[in-house]
């Protein structure tokens, strides 16, 4: 494991997703995508759990967790 | 990032709010913001006007967020509950059908032209300055008027919780965004594990 990697990963409630797209928009890695206009769903290896995504997700469906 | 044309698409929201005080028919303007996403939705099975053309959820993100008019607070659960998402879609067509059934009648000689609008399903307030007749029939002003209620009284509601919550709070209850899902859902559905767990993270 390379440790200076962050761990941090967005993780997304994802029953609770309105699939707006909001996170997408905002995201700098371009690591989140709409999957059949249903949820959002996270590339955990594009991820770097900046948190964008989470201030910005109307739903507050997103959370920055420890993921190892 | 660089911006394309859709990103200004929120400029058209705004002059379509302006415009229905000017003249109430261009209200009819507003269907587009109903047809297209189900038209999206339905060929393509995505919710790609939310995701990219949503004029108006634009505005709240630049309203709530770079004017800074909204308080950035978690939306309430039950605000994002399927049961209060998709209750407020159902009461959403059937004050939309009420109004193309009051549109009906006046089409239909029934009942005379009303110039006014209302607010939040309750508050009539009269909007007569934007009426200056019509080539066609009272009928096409009469569903101009009651159209212009059901964006009007949206917007607001989406205002009052972009102050209270965060920008695009509007976008977790919004009825037509709750509809393209719904559609994406029994479109894409099967082809989605729904119920998978989230993404396992592959260490490299």
């Amino acid at each position: 494991m390379n440790p200076g990697r962050s761990l941090k990963k967005a993780v997304i409630e994802q029953h609770s997703c309105v699939a707006c797209g909001c996170c997408v928009k905002v995201c700098p890695r371009k690591a989140i995508e709409i999957l059949g206009g249903i949820m959002a769903r996270v590339n955990w290896e594009q991820c770097v759990g900046c948190g964008k995504c989470m201030k910005e997700c109307p739903a507050s469906v997103i959370t920055i967790q420890e993921v190892c | 990032m660089k911006k394309k044309w859709y990103d200004f698409l929120w400029i058209a929201s705004l002059i379509y709010l302006v415009l229905g005080f000017v003249n109430i028919l261009f209200a009819w303007f507003g269907l587009l913001c109903f047809l297209i996403p189900l038209i999206i939705s339905i060929a393509k099975g995505t919710k790609g006007y939310c995701n990219r053309y949503c004029g108006r959820g634009q505005l709240f993100s630049i309203l709530g967020g770079r004017f800074g008019l909204s308080r950035k607070k978690d939306i309430p659960r039950w605000m994002k509950s399927k049961v209060f998402r998709y209750g407020f879609l159902v009461f959403f067509l059937i004050m939309f059908f009420q109004m193309l059934w009051n549109t009906y009648l006046v089409f239909a000689g029934v009942q005379d032209l009303k110039q006014g609008i209302t607010l939040l399903w309750t508050f009539k307030l009269p909007w007569h300055w934007a009426y200056h007749g019509t080539l066609m029939h009272s009928g096409v002003a009469q569903f101009a008027f009651g159209f212009y209620s059901i964006m009007l009284t949206s917007t607001i509601l989406g205002l009052i919780t972009m102050v209270l919550f965060k920008p695009r709070s509007w976008c977790v209850y919004c009825p037509m965004g709750t509809m393209t899902q719904f559609i994406c859902k029994i479109k894409n559905g099967k082809h989605i594990d729904q119920k998978s767990p989230v993404p396992t993270f592959r260490q490299s």
